[in-house]
């Protein structure tokens, strides 16, 4: 069975035409994550899911129904917000407990589905503050806590961990890596961390003003990408581009070459100079501009020793390296 | 900034422009209670001079407790003053929500003429007005102020309030719909509160026109029984005697329950409760 199938949806908001023809099928206990550059329509993507906008035409499936016409609350979904969205004026347990309290599910039944959560969320200290006593970590454990417990369907996040420190934001990406696994439960999940995207998904869906660019595996689409955008978009720091006539290609297409695959030499095929080295202790970013005056970067791992002005060339092996043709589409 | 705030003299002068200004703000007021606790020919020979064994008295409180209904105006303006508030606060605010939450065809429009009333001045309407209150038989009844009143202070009300509904995280709102929430409860209970500053302001701006307003009482509800106390002060100050006493003692007592009103706004103004509902 699938969780969430999407068949021809647009959404414009008067004129504007934020997305354009979605198709796309999610499959039970799935992890899918949205990615794409800020305003290309993920979070609107999620709302139409969500129920929260309406699509202008195509249809939304959620485990079989068809639930265009269907109110939110009924849709079998639960969602996590960026900016947590507590209720300020109800403390931890009634703000798990108000969803399930509007649905009219009986007190006891309700009782023990906070305390679930609250275990598997490690909340019992702070079942009776308020929102406002909480630190941003705890918020946002809440907020996921209040998805849990209406153990929905459908999980859906948009950009959950974005207002979290690099700690705790690692801290809770494990948590819901694990809650994931826990319940077994399709989710959704939007951002544009890089990180999140390749750690969480079990597949991303790449997405660029309002169409989908690509769906794949993480590993899939960072090793098969089928445009150069989704090429360009996907890694860190992100894949340099090389006109084909310089290594001896046809006129108009483009080299792709990942940064860790481009090896630093006395005599490769590109030569340049040095301009920026940044050490991570990992492992090393060296900035290098061609003699033609392209930007380069190359990525060697651990602490590799060079200097600024560094007289150098590049190489790297012919198979690792991806054709786009002048449209940007994959040769 | 903490460096002007560190600076002693800085915060002297601060202090001394804020205290000279209280003063001059206060002294009317100030001039007003201490006559009124003055005998008539005191008040004349030396305005500014406290009541002293000599010159207190209090015939003045006496002559208004006596003369006319005080405490039926009194109970008039109160009456106006709070359930035209009650209306204003409530319609502005369900308006507010709809221009600022929901798109539909010509939202702007309405947005812009509901504001339009801002630049208007409703007395330019008093005739109109009058003609349909006695059409509908509302002259000298209560409900003819609260009505108009109530059409005065909406367009300020949905002006500020629906700039502040705005602000309110679109997430919350969200939250509460997937929670199922019905759009009452989204307004009553999640959004109301949070701009509960800005209602306060709307409350204050509108609240002290009202209680002082002498014009529409004058037109529409002069009668005996639905006189307000602006009004029915009126009755000590005449073509050829003015009895000023009562006057001043009148006045004062009025202060009293806008200073209570205001005193109550304002906390709500201080009060930060929006903190932990985002972020
Ligand atoms: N209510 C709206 N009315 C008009 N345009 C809107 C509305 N909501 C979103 N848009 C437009 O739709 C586009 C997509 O917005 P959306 O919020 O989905 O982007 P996003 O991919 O989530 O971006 P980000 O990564 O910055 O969150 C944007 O160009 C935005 O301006
Ligand atoms: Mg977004």
């Amino acid at each position: 069975m699938t969780a969430l199938k999407l068949s021809n949806v647009c959404k414009s908001f008067g004129q504007v035409e934020v997305l354009k023809d979605i198709n796309l099928t999610v499959g039970e206990g799935e992890f899918v994550v949205f990615v794409g550059p800020s305003g290309c329509g993920k979070s609107t993507l999620l709302r139409v899911i969500s129920g929260l906008e309406e699509a202008s035409s195509g249809e939304v499936e959620i485990s079989g129904n068809l639930v265009n016409d269907v109110p939110p609350a009924k849709r079998g979904i639960a969602m996590v917000f960026q900016s947590y969205a507590l209720y300020p004026h109800l403390t931890v347990r009634d703000n798990m407990a108000l969803a399930l309290k509007q649905a009219r599910m009986p007190k006891d039944k309700i009782a023990e589905r906070v305390a679930e959560a609250s275990r598997m969320l490690s909340m019992g200290d702070y079942l009776d503050r308020r929102p406002s006593e909480l630190s941003g970590g705890q918020r946002q454990r809440v907020a996921i806590g209040r998805a849990v417990v209406r153990e929905p369907d459908l999980f859906l996040f948009d950009e959950p961990l974005s207002n979290l420190d690099a700690a705790l934001r690692m801290n809770t990406r494990l948590e819901i890596a694990r809650l994931h696994r826990q319940l077994g439960t399709c989710m959704i999940y939007v951002t544009h961390d890089q990180v999140e995207a390749m750690t969480l998904a079990d597949k991303i869906v790449v997405l660029r003003d309002g169409k989908v660019e690509q769906v794949g595996s993480p590993m899939e689409i960072y090793n098969n990408p089928a445009n150069r955008f989704v090429a360009e978009f996907i890694g860190s720091p992100s894949m340099n581009f090389v006109p084909a006539e310089q290594l001896g290609g046809p006129v108009g297409t483009q080299i792709g070459i990942r940064p860790e695959y481009a090896r630093i030499t006395k005599n490769g095929r590109l030569p340049g100079t040095v301009v920026h080295v940044e050490k991570l202790g990992g492992d090393t970013n060296i900035l290098i501009d061609l003699s033609d005056g392209l930007s380069f970067t190359s990525r060697q791992f651990g602490q590799y020793d060079i200097a600024i002005g560094d007289q150098i060339a590049i190489d790297f092996d012919d198979s690792k390296c991806l054709a786009f043709d002048s449209e940007g589409q994959r040769v | 900034m903490s460096n002007a705030r560190a600076n002693p003299f800085n915060s002297i002068a601060v202090h001394v422009a804020l205290l000279t200004y209280t003063a001059i703000a206060l002294f009317p007021v100030f001039v007003i209670l201490i006559n009124s606790f003055k005998s008539r020919k005191a008040i004349f020979r030396d305005p500014l001079a406290l009541p002293d064994g000599d010159t207190f008295t209090l015939i003045g409180y006496q002559t208004v407790m006596k003369q006319g209904d005080f405490f039926l105006y009194f109970q008039n303006s109160m009456i106006v003053t709070v359930a035209t508030l009650f209306f204003v606060l409530l319609f502005g605010a369900m308006a507010a929500f709809a221009l600022a939450e929901y798109r539909f065809k010509g939202n702007l429009l309405l947005g812009l003429y509901l504001a339009l009333g801002i630049m208007i001045p409703i007395r330019i309407g008093t005739v109109a007005i009058l003609e349909m209150m006695v059409a509908s038989g509302l002259v000298n009844t209560l409900w003819a102020l609260i009505l108009v009143y109530t059409a005065q202070g909406l367009p300020l009300a949905v002006f500020i309030l629906s700039e502040f509904m705005r602000q309110v995280s679109d997430d919350l709102k969200n939250a509460g719909r997937i929670d199922g929430l019905s759009e009452y409860t989204i307004f009553f209970r999640l959004v109301l509160p949070l701009v509960r500053p800005a209602m306060a302001t709307v409350a204050v701006f509108n609240m002290i026109p009202i209680w002082n307003d002498l014009w529409f009482p004058l037109i529409l509800a002069p009668a005996e029984e639905t006189k307000t106390l602006t009004l029915g002060s009126q009755v000590f100050i005449g073509q050829f005697v003015t009895d000023w006493n009562a006057v001043l003692s009148a006045l004062s007592m009025a202060i009293l329950p806008v200073m209570i009103l205001y005193v109550i706004f304002s906390r709500q103004l201080i009060r930060g409760i929006t903190s932990g509902a985002v972020k």
